[in-house]
């Protein structure tokens, strides 16, 4: 298959690119080789530093801690999610007063790094006498930076719908809210799926800040049962173990997004967004900062 | 044998984590738990935090559970050791409980006058600094430990000797701690460079030990506690350059049961049983362990 | 205003350092970046393998997972020490890079494969072909979501903050040191944070702006 920057290889060029592969695997295997041997001359394959595995205990620290780290992240989607979805609402609102706020809010929320807002939540406001345990500390600062993201990616979906949408309903005699609720929003959830939840895994990865501030979590779980001495100190295995639950939970979440895609490519109730727009979201989203939506 | 044990637990793990566990036993993790006489009939007269313990049944004792020799929770058996654990059992025994009528309560640094304050725990032992500032909320018997701020290093370091020999060293402490204020504020090391910050005093312990750093500070009752970890590793300096009075941190109204404490404390310092309590703990280190003056009130 | 310019040594102190880790690392990372991108657009299996394994690893682990690797367990496999600095340098640059790379793929993959057979088909060489007709056109869609990568980065720069660099994330340990009040420390840094984010994002929206029209 031709691609964009090469076309079909004919008979020399996959001599020669069979040559590379045989060069670059060499490679390749020889860095990992490397990795892999210092892993193994230094003990990290050792019985003991994985013993840890098999105590009962351990295990339900670890279930506990995975407990956190998930609730930590459903309660912190469903908060951004309303979040994104009144923001989204307010910017796209006729009146200055209401959108000029929200526009405002929402720009300054993505600008301030969440490590700072958790900062704030946790150490700063004590000193106002308002106490807020590291878990309310990190939901609250996951709602308003992933909230402000999503009321930006809500907004794009909907400015990406067909003109057709809006005007078809408002002739029908819908009102405003009607037309936003019924007609506008469903399309644009629908059709914005997929970015909304390539945004929830950023939501996911991002309570492992919450390890920054205490908050036992499993990043925090690892790092605990990894400074333990009876084990040899077992950090690099816990962080693998704590490394591949996260990267499991990551890719589950990105597979339902692709599996969502994939429907909706199929459903015919599906509008297609005006391509261009639709395309400068998933490259903003690319980035996996999803940036500033479309030029809209 | 072993990587297919741990291949099948990897595999099962998802599914059936619990189903698959060993029990800890708790191996060397430092001290033999203290097992102390309980006493008989013992009457607190107008302490209400007593009547309220007499009721229950049973004490619930604040500790902390993130240092090791002192106030340590093993994640294999969930059982707390170290010297301020025995301490507390020392005195829950004097008190007329043994050691399974006490449930050990994890409490952090920020949040122990609340506790003490909510009556969420009868009382707070895990290195209380008795200050005037606590004074207003909660009271305090002892001071059952006069810690200082110390240096920790590795056994073989011969140039750090005390406070004055750290200047170009790089030191570690807990972010935003009075430990590293003070070496900051007296300018024991280059303040910018060499002072170096994490999270918990375990991880600087293994900056330590990589070589990363060439000391870690603090009260050097928890630099005795990891020495006594791994007494053959590190060694704690023994030069302190503040002073840090440890308390039982008690309800602020009971006289009552805060003079039953100094009495229980005052009785350990004369009858061996303190020394007894630090030979188990903190006294692994190496380091010696003096008396403290009792300072009633 | 207080906080601030009593402590305004500091808060340059920090935020330089802030800058030089954004710097440093957004310089990494491009490099590393586009590297990897090239190998995920390679005609060769082995190299797209080797390029989508580590771009699907790295974007699905925590940067802060990634911190504590680099600065407590990485050390354990004894293979060169790093400084704090050089740890957060490397943590920083290795999770950037992966979105980096996905930038520039996409990027190259919105030129639509006519254009390129079309090159060919007058006669242009492979590096006519890239220098003349494919980048220039992916190179409008690389742009405004690099700035957001690079958005990213700079804010990303604050986890190091835990891990002993002494960066704008750590303003508010120093000022809680020296007594001061870090609630009000704590606003200015976010102030800052915003004043340097602003620019970026409007370049940003300028350049889709313009650009999406072009097309």
């Amino acid at each position: 298959m031709s691609t964009v920057l090469f076309d079909v290889p004919g008979p020399r060029a996959r001599t020669r690119y069979r040559a590379y592969a045989v060069v670059g695997s060499v490679a390749i295997a020889a860095l990992v080789g490397y990795v892999v041997w210092r892993f193994f001359d230094t003990g990290q394959f050792e019985g003991r530093k994985w013993s840890w595995f098999e105590y009962k205990q351990i295990q339900l620290s670890l279930i506990d801690a995975l407990g956190r780290t998930l609730s930590a992240f459903a309660v912190g989607a469903v908060l951004a999610l309303l979040f994104g979805a009144v923001f989204a609402a307010a910017r796209l609102s006729d009146h200055k007063w209401v959108s000029a706020p929200a526009a405002v809010i929402v720009e300054l929320f993505r600008a301030i790094p969440l490590v700072i807002m958790m900062f704030f939540f946790y150490y700063g406001l004590p000193s106002t006498g308002i106490k807020l345990s590291a878990f309310t500390a990190v939901v609250l600062s996951l709602m308003l930076y992933n909230g402000s993201v999503l009321a930006e990616v809500f907004r794009a979906g909907i400015n990406s719908l067909p003109k057709g949408q809006s005007e078809a309903a408002y002739a029908l005699g819908m009102r405003k809210t009607q037309v936003m609720v019924l007609v506008l929003l469903p399309q644009a959830l629908r059709a914005m799926l997929p970015t909304i939840i390539s945004q929830l895994v950023v939501l996911l990865k991002d309570t492992a800040l919450g390890f920054l501030i205490t908050f036992e979590e499993l990043l925090y779980w690892g790092r605990q049962i990894g400074g333990q001495l009876q084990f040899g100190r077992p950090l690099i295995p816990t962080m693998i173990v704590v490394a591949a639950i996260y990267i499991g939970l990551c890719l589950l979440l990105t597979w339902f997004a692709n599996y969502l895609e994939k429907r909706n490519r199929r459903n015919k109730k599906v509008i297609k967004l005006d391509e261009d727009k639709a395309k400068m979201v998933q490259l903003g989203e690319a980035s996996g900062v999803s940036g500033t939506m479309g030029a809209v | 044998m072993r990587v297919r044990t741990l291949a099948a637990v990897l595999l099962a793990g998802g599914l059936a984590l619990t189903a698959c566990g060993k029990e800890g036993t708790g191996t060397d993790t430092g001290a033999p738990a203290g097992v102390f006489d309980v006493a008989k009939d013992v009457k607190v007269e107008g302490s209400p935090t007593f009547e309220k313990i007499k009721a229950r049944g049973s004490l619930v004792v604040g500790v902390k559970e993130d240092q090791p020799g002192l106030g340590y929770k093993d994640p294999t058996t969930n059982k707390y050791t170290g010297f301020d654990i025995d301490m507390a059992k020392l005195i829950a025994a004097q008190l007329g409980f043994a050691e399974d009528k006490i449930q050990f309560k994890t409490i952090q640094s920020a949040a122990r006058e609340q506790a003490i304050i909510n009556g969420d725990v009868d009382y707070y032992v895990g290195t209380y600094s008795i200050t005037a500032a606590r004074k207003e909320k909660v009271s305090f018997a002892g001071p059952y430990y006069i810690a200082g701020q110390d240096l920790l290093v590795k056994k073989d370091n011969t140039d750090i000797k005390g406070p004055d020999t750290i200047k170009s060293k790089k030191v570690c402490s807990v972010t935003g701690s009075t430990p590293a204020k003070l070496l900051r504020d007296k300018k024991l090391v280059e303040p910018d460079a060499n002072v170096v910050e994490l999270q918990s005093y375990s991880l600087c312990v293994t900056k330590l030990l990589d070589g990363e750093v060439d000391a870690v500070s603090t009260d050097d009752a928890i630099l005795k506690g990891y020495a006594a970890a791994e007494p053959d590793k590190l060694k704690v300096v023994g030069q302190t350059f503040s002073t840090e009075k440890y308390g039982i941190g008690l309800p602020k109204d009971d006289k009552a049961l805060r003079d039953k404490v100094n009495e229980i404390l005052e009785k350990s310092l004369s009858d061996g049983k303190w020394d007894e309590i630090y030979k188990n703990t903190l006294g692994k280190s190496g380091s010696e362990g003096k008396h403290p003056t009792l300072e009633k009130y | 205003m207080g906080v601030l310019t009593r402590n305004i040594d500091l808060f340059v102190h920090h935020f330089a350092n802030t800058l030089k880790l954004f710097a440093v690392s957004g310089i990494a990372s491009l490099l590393l970046g586009i590297f990897l991108a090239m190998l995920r657009v390679s005609p060769v299996p082995v190299f797209r393998g080797a390029g989508t394994l580590y771009v699907t690893v790295v974007r699905n682990t925590p940067l802060t997972l990634v911190f504590v690797f680099f600065v407590f367990a990485y050390p354990y496999l004894e293979i060169i020490k790093f400084e704090f600095f050089t740890a957060a340098v490397v943590a920083l640059s290795l999770y950037t890079s992966a979105f980096v790379c996905e930038v520039v793929r996409s990027g190259i993959n919105t030129v639509p494969v006519g254009q390129a057979e079309a090159s060919r088909a007058l006669g242009l060489t492979f590096t006519q072909m890239l220098g003349s007709i494919v980048l220039p056109q992916a190179l409008r869609s690389v742009v405004p979501p690099m700035v957001s990568t690079f958005i990213a980065l700079l804010k990303n720069t604050t986890v190091a903050a835990g891990f002993s660099v002494r960066e704008a994330g750590a303003i508010r340990d120093a000022l809680s040191e020296l007594g001061e009040d870090t609630l009000t420390g704590m606003l200015w840094v976010a102030a800052i944070f915003v004043l340097l984010v602003m620019p970026l994002t409007y370049l940003q929206r300028v350049l889709e702006k313009r650009w999406s029209v072009a097309r």
